[in-house]
């Protein structure tokens, strides 16, 4: 299979606002059921566990028209929160039997009250985290929500999430987070053979697909990525930051890497690549999955850093194993996470003289002659910079 | 002056002056600890445990309040920014920026003299994102030791026993040692009790006064007014006898008040007639704050419940400090702060108090920096309007950011939502 195939796919997947893949999921058989939920990290085992299928809401994007979802949002506050209740309320989330609102920020905090009251038939769940990162505190207390995530989750299903379903979905999804870091590893080795926008699309099908298809798809990317032949351009190798939880328009990740930047990582889709390395499948796979959420998960603005060396740490992390040359920092406007956090990022990259550029963005931004062009200098700064 | 009017002056003054000294004198300890060598831990107003502070001699300095000073003193516009100059964006809670511009230009306490930097940022993360982000980018500044208590929101309306052992074993294993290892003070469990005591005592008196909103001819105003009466409670007092003889002394002039049939004091003195009860939802702006009460009470429009003055403790649904269970306490008053409670129960409160003190509707003031309390608060007003059949308005301001006041536009849309009570009310007795 060609990338080219795979990507079709992937775009078709991402351009449906109807889901009708996740709808035709759920049609083959009257038991099956779809939980929806909101970025930036929940543990997608437990719901697959129960036979049910995680589902990815990321807002409306570009091609959605928002008219009723204005109406529940003052114009200072993001897009993603009014064109998810777009969606909602034009029934294209119908086929939802539950939805989780991750603790990242006040707005989806605030919306999971929201959804309770406009859709009362549904399981809703305001998803905690924990910021204590002690086994004995915050661990304790994870696991117990855990486990009442789970009696929640087995009202929906009907059944018992047993401990053994729970370890094999926890494979599966290790599975796909190998896959899913072998795409990066591979673009930030080669990025002209694997273009930003496509490891977007393959990331997004994940958000949709159950996970066994989207291994699949993975592999099958993979192995047809590394035979391509693409031409190496001489563009420069940046981290984008800051957009992980309402997207970026595709257009937006694909005017940086025309303005001259290959996107050697980022954060658009990091449920994907929230734990760093393979949770455990032996014992108990609450704790193991608590324990890989405390000591093994990425770094986000949503997420407390316990002292101040270590904000940022993660990002520098990235830029150095990717060998990027610089960052963007990209974050939706009016994102309290993203713009709170970036003075600190961006003090962290000065002092150890990356270079940086910010930008602010909406989901529906339609304009990219400014940020081509701001990239393009960006790039062209590196350039000459590296050069000196 | 009249006769009325002196006395006005008088009862008014009785209270009011008593907080000031109060006010006076903790700046004044802030501001000498170079001289006292006492500790200063930084914590904001919902979630702020200020009993156990006070248990290790500490003292309390609040980042809100150093906001709210300064944008009362029209201070604010630009420490905001200067801290926007400096990288902090346009779109981030003012607060935020306000604290970090009034350091950049000295961190002058109202006495103007320098307000040391914390010993000890204790970053109580109750019911706001952005608190845990703006205590790092003070640690970032400051470099001081930063303690951490997470308090898990009431996502489903209800506490668990799993979010209140959680808040008791970080206050346990995390807060009470980080205290003690900065102060040098062991911890004593009784005399944090004796000041629990003290907290409740207090608590009692001031839902007394909020609740004698309830009168229809309204001593008070529960929100101009009431962000006066909840001062020494929600900030560095809470759990002092200072703090219990204040709401001895305010709530005896409210009683007197009640029995004179008096409305509401305003900055002008008594307010005439009430014509309108509202109900208000979402913090005031600073930077105008006596226009923006003027434009209510020139209209003869008080406001009878609010819920900013429940986002340091909801004391009128019924908690109080309790000495004995001292811990515990403090782990439920930080968990149902208002801002920590879904917007399910926000909906019920406003329903109730609509209902209750007999309003003619809702008003929100929504702030631009908040997404605390603004996300979603259009619906909140829908909800309201379904469920008791009164008008809600809706006006948008800023908390410290001059730029975000439009008194024109603020006064034109209150004077359209008073038409519009008083068309109900004409069409209600008509029909
Ligand atoms: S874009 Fe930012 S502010 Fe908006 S919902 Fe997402 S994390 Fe919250
Ligand atoms: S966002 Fe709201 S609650 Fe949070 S610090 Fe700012 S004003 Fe206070």
């Amino acid at each position: 299979m060609s990338t080219a195939s795979i990507i079709e796919t992937c775009t078709a997947l991402y351009e449906d606002l109807n889901f009708e893949s996740v709808r035709a999921w759920k049609a083959q058989n009257e038991t099956r059921k779809v939980i929806g939920f909101m970025p930036v990290y929940v543990p997608r085992e437990i719901i697959h566990a129960g036979g049910m299928l995680p589902m990815g809401v990321l807002g409306g994007g570009d091609q959605l028209e928002v008219i009723h979802g204005d109406a529940y949002y003052q114009s200072y506050i993001c897009r993603i929160p009014r064109s998810t209740i777009e969606l909602g309320l034009t029934n294209r989330l119908d086929f939802l039997d539950g939805m989780l609102f991750p603790s990242i920020c006040d707005v989806i905090r605030n919306l999971s009250g929201m959804w309770k009251l406009m859709f009362p038939d549904q399981y809703v769940r305001y998803f905690d985290v924990p910021q204590n990162y002690q086994d004995d505190i915050g661990g304790t207390y994870y696991i117990n929500e855990l486990k009442e995530l789970r009696q929640g989750l087995e009202q929906v299903c009907g059944n018992e999430i047993t401990d053994q379903a729970i370890r094999e979905s926890i494979a599966l999804y290790n599975e796909n987070r190998n896959a899913v870091r072998e795409v990066y590893r591979l673009r930030a080795e080669q990025p002209w053979k694997v273009p930003s926008s496509e490891v977007y699309l393959l990331m997004r099908a994940g958000m949709l697909l159950p996970v066994e298809d989207h291994n699949k798809m993975l592999a099958d990317y993979l192995a047809a990525a590394k035979e391509e032949d693409r031409p190496l351009r001489d563009n420069c190798r940046i981290v984008v930051n800051g957009s992980f939880c309402e997207q970026p328009p595709l257009n937006l990740i694909k005017s940086i890497e025309m303005a001259g930047c290959y996107i050697v990582d980022d954060d658009y889709m990091l449920v994907n690549r929230w734990m760093l390395n393979d949770v455990s499948t032996e014992g108990d796979p609450l704790q193991n999955l608590a324990s890989s959420f405390l000591h093994d998960s990425a770094d986000t603005a949503a997420k407390y850093c316990t002292s101040d060396d270590q904000v940022g740490q993660f990002l520098l992390d990235s830029v150095r194993e990717t060998g990027a040359e610089g960052v963007i920092f990209a974050a939706p406007s009016f994102c309290d996470p993203a713009l709170l956090e970036r003075p600190m990022l961006v003090d962290r990259m000065a002092e150890h003289n990356v270079p940086h550029i910010s930008f602010k963005y909406a989901e529906n931004s339609g304009q990219m002659q400014p940020i081509r062009e701001q990239a393009g200098t960006f790039a062209d700064s590196i350039k000459l910079w590296s050069e000196t | 002056m009249n006769a009325t009017a002196a006395q006005t002056e008088v009862i008014k003054e009785s209270s009011m002056l008593k907080q000031k000294s109060m006010i006076a004198a903790n700046y004044d300890a802030l501001t000498s600890t170079a001289d006292t060598g006492r500790k200063v831990a930084s914590t904001f107003v919902p979630g702020n445990l200020n009993e156990l502070i006070m248990c290790f001699d500490m003292l309390n300095n609040l980042p809100e309040i150093n906001a709210i000073n300064n944008g009362m003193r029209k201070k604010s516009g630009a420490m905001i920014m200067d801290a926007e100059k400096r990288g902090h964006s346009e779109d981030v809670c003012t607060y935020v920026k306000a604290d970090i511009g009034l350091m950049s230009k000295g961190n002058m306490a109202p006495n103007g003299k320098p307000l040391p930097p914390p010993d000890l940022l204790l970053l109580s993360y109750t019911g706001c994102f952005t608190f845990m982000k703006w205590f790092e980018l003070l640690r970032h500044e400051y470099g001081c030791e930063t303690v951490m208590l997470q308090v898990p929101y009431e996502g489903d309306g209800k506490v668990t026993k799993n979010m209140r052992d959680f808040v008791v074993k970080q206050l346990k294993q995390e807060v009470i040692p980080a205290l003690e290892r900065v102060s040098g003070v062991k911890f004593d469990i009784d005399r944090l009790r004796e000041y629990l005591k003290q907290s409740a005592e207090a608590e009692d008196n001031l839902v007394w006064v909020l609740e004698s909103a309830k009168n229809v001819r309204s001593p008070i105003d529960a929100y101009f007014g009431g962000v006066y009466y909840i001062g020494p409670i929600f900030t560095a007092f809470r759990g002092t006898k200072d703090a219990v003889e204040y709401y001895e002394i305010l709530r005896g002039e409210i009683e007197q008040r009640l029995q004179k049939g008096q409305g509401p004091i305003t900055p002008e003195g008594d307010m005439a007639e009430e014509k309108y009860r509202l109900v208000v939802e979402g913090p005031p702006n600073w930077t105008s704050f006596r226009d923006f009460w003027k434009m209510f009470y020139d209209d003869g429009a008080v406001v009878v419940a609010s819920t900013y003055t429940k986002v340091g403790g909801v004391y009128d649904l019924g908690f109080r400090h309790d000495p004995d269970h001292p811990i515990e306490s403090l782990a439920d008053y930080c968990l149902g702060c208002y801002t920590n409670r879904n917007l399910p129960q926000r909906v019920d409160l406003l329903e109730k108090y609509v209902n209750e003190y007999q309003a003619d509707g809702l008003l929100i003031n929504s702030i631009k920096s908040c997404n605390s309390f603004s996300a979603g608060q259009l619906l909140i007003m829908r909800e309201i309007e379904k469920r008791t059949g009164k008008p809600g308005a809706f006006i948008e301001t800023d908390l410290v950011d001059p730029r975000y006041f439009s008194a024109a536009n603020v006064k034109n849309r209150l004077e359209s939502y008073f038409q519009m009570i008083d068309q109900r009310r004409k069409s209600k007795s008509a029909a």
